[in-house]
């Protein structure tokens, strides 16, 4: 065969090592680079998952300066029944919006009868957390999964708690709290289930029936503090979070100020920020790998074009066009980064299947064995298949083209 | 009507700051099928005229037509393709592509030169081989042949696309004597049987009578005419 790939794939044997060195290069880049995408994706993805889909949701609503001071757990700053009815409209006329769920968030003080503690309370309308949040039931250590996760005269206290306290499942506790008005209210609750906890904001709450709440905190109307809302897809948060932030924000009081806030859970979580750090990172060893990529293919190019210039001399005095010596050139980078990115591709796959046989565990924040299960999307690969080949090709382009100007009369008498 | 020729050809070469004249006005002309040699000491200017006659370089001043076109008027693409399609090259070391076995090095201008069809293509490697006696080492890389081969095999690939004019700078300075002279008499059997002008420089008198006609240089200028041997 004795076209331009076929000379250009003998002219890499010829100079056998050489290339395996580059190729080994490339392939040690490439599984660096799918490797982290792998492990760390699915790192992030997972603690992604678990904080939205067990505490925070996509998106959430809340009266204007609540999550300033949501440390305070503030009751003066709830949603009163009228604006709740406009949110309600806007969020069920959106189709990319899958449930929602408001809640009652307040700080109390915890009881078993012998030792008291302070508490931070979720109310909840069990049926709806459970759609918005689908992983919630998903951390009880102790109560059934299955059931609805509240019902009235209920609470799931966090595992700290029921650790600190010694309190268990069907144990009887008080709940007392202080309402807006200053009045102090109490109420029995009976355990019903124990949750593991997970870093971050509201990963150690518990969680009564949300007309409980109303009912300690003598609420006369049906206050909410919080919306939680959960998007159908959620790779459409910042489409659909700016459509929430738009109409939802837009509702003014009668003053014409507007009085409601809108959070992407980004905003929520300091997590969020870990996983800029990945996506960072990422980016960075991307760049490392295009470097390899680009320094190892430009080099073993000029040294392929150094070491041939009587021969690119003899093919171009003999009239090859100077398009084809290029081509020719350029189909050695091309080999190089193909082949590169084949052998990348299947050790990588390789080590991540390893991976998901070996299962390794890790400990995150109160998470212990966690299990790592490294995933990686066929789109990534293909990008940085792409990526490597592309580098490889762009590296060849000035050697390339050096030898296609070449002189043939300087280049036959080069010794 | 002539194959080649000069019309008071210069070229100098800039070097820094000085000009060295190679080439101090040059007059010959060269038939169809002529089997030709220029000879001269080392530094005569041989070389210098072969490059200019092959469309390897400019001249600068005076004329030179190669097949009724004054080399001066093409560029570098244009040049290139003047050479693919009308002037075959044999080198002093034999320049046949490493990678490529013998046959491959014969097809190479057919393939990546011209577009012949592979059929064709095929018959004419193999006519070459054979008429350069090539035909039983087809499959053989050029470092498992003998230098002699080689050249044989270079002879070949100058001739495949069928040229007008083959240019040999050289062509036996790395052979000895024996082989140098057979190289020589192919090229003569094959001028016979193509009709292909062969045009070859040499600073070896024992290569030179086998030219038909000779043109002797002598720091830059011809000192005849083209004599008749
Ligand atoms: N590229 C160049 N730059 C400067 N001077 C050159 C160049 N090429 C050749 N010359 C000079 O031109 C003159 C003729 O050189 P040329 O190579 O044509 O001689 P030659 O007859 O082929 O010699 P030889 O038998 O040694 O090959 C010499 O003086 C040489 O030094
Ligand atoms: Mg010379």
């Amino acid at each position: 065969m004795l076209d331009i790939l076929g000379i250009a794939s003998r002219n890499l044997l010829r100079y056998g090592r050489r290339t395996l060195l580059t190729l080994l290069l490339i392939v040690i880049g490439m599984v660096a680079v799918l490797l982290f995408i792998g492990v760390a994706g699915s790192f992030k993805s997972m603690m992604v998952g678990q904080i939205t889909d067990s505490v925070l949701g996509h998106v959430q609503v809340h009266r204007k300066g609540y999550v300033a001071s949501i440390d305070s757990l503030p009751l003066n700053l709830n949603m009163r029944p009228n604006m709740l009815a406009k949110i309600e409209s806007e969020l069920d006329g959106n189709p990319a919006i899958a449930a929602w769920s408001p809640r009652i968030k307040f700080g109390g003080m915890f009881s078993n009868f012998a030792e008291t503690t302070s508490i931070r309370i979720n109310g909840i309308d069990p049926a709806r957390e459970a759609t918005t949040v689908p992983l919630l039931s998903g951390r009880l250590q102790e109560g059934d999964k299955n059931a609805a996760l509240v019902e009235r005269g209920q609470i799931v206290i966090p595992l700290l708690l029921a650790r600190g306290m010694k309190t268990q499942l069907g144990d009887t506790v008080v709940v007392v709290a202080t309402n807006r008005d200053g009045s102090v209210n109490g109420k029995t609750f009976v355990v019903r289930g124990i949750l593991e906890s997970i870093s971050g904001p509201g990963g150690r709450d518990g969680y009564i029936h949300i007309d409980d709440a109303r009912e300690i905190l003598r609420m006369t109307e049906d206050q909410v503090s919080e919306i939680v809302v959960r998007l159908k897809d959620f790779s459409q948060l910042n489409r659909v979070g700016g459509q929430i932030k738009a109409a939802v924000e837009g509702l003014t009081n009668k003053e014409g100020k507007p009085m409601l806030e809108v959070h992407e859970w980004t905003q929520l979580s300091p997590f969020a920020n870990i996983a800029k750090m990945i996506d960072l990172m990422t980016l960075f060893i991307k760049i490392v790998l295009v470097s390899i990529v680009l320094v190892s293919v430009m080099n073993v190019m000029i040294m392929a074009v150094y070491e041939r210039i009587r021969e690119i001399g003899t093919i171009a005095a003999i009239g090859t066009p100077p398009s084809r010596i290029l081509a020719l050139f350029l189909a050695e980078g091309l080999m190089l980064g193909i082949a590169g990115t084949l052998a990348g591709i299947v050790l990588s796959l390789a080590g991540i299947y390893g991976i998901n046989v070996w299962q390794p565990t890790f400990d995150f924040g109160m998470q212990k064995g966690l299990v790592m299960a490294p995933a990686i999307a066929a789109g990534d690969v293909l990008t940085i298949a792409g990526l490597v080949i592309a580098v490889a090709i762009i590296a060849s382009l000035q050697p390339a083209w050096k030898a296609s100007r070449m002189d043939p009369i300087t280049a036959l008498r080069h010794v | 009507m002539s194959l080649l020729s000069a019309e008071k050809l210069t070229k100098t070469y800039r070097s820094g700051d000085i000009d060295v004249p190679a080439l101090k006005g040059v007059d010959f002309s060269i038939e169809a099928a002529a089997f030709v040699a220029f000879v001269g000491p080392s530094g005569s200017g041989k070389s210098t005229l072969l490059n200019l006659i092959g469309c390897l370089d400019h001249p600068t001043s005076g004329t030179l037509k190669v097949l009724d076109t004054d080399i001066a008027t093409l560029d570098r693409r244009a040049a290139a393709r003047f050479r693919g399609e009308h002037i075959g090259f044999v080198f002093q070391d034999f320049n046949l592509i490493p990678v490529l076995t013998v046959f491959e090095n014969v097809e190479y201008p057919l393939r990546m030169v011209q577009q012949w069809p592979a059929a064709k293509r095929r018959d004419q490697v193999l006519r070459l081989l054979d008429a350069v006696g090539m035909a039983d080492q087809a499959h053989k890389r050029p470092d498992q042949i003998s230098g002699g081969q080689k050249q044989r095999v270079a002879v070949a690939r100058a001739l495949v696309s069928d040229p007008k004019l083959v240019l040999a700078d050289e062509p036996t300075a790395n052979l000895d004597s024996e082989t140098a002279h057979r190289v020589l008499e192919l090229m003569k059997k094959m001028r016979d049987e193509f009709r292909t002008t062969f045009v070859f420089s040499t600073h070896d008198a024992r290569i030179m009578g086998e030219a038909e006609t000779i043109f002797t240089l002598e720091d830059g200028r011809l000192l005849n005419g083209g004599s008749h041997a």
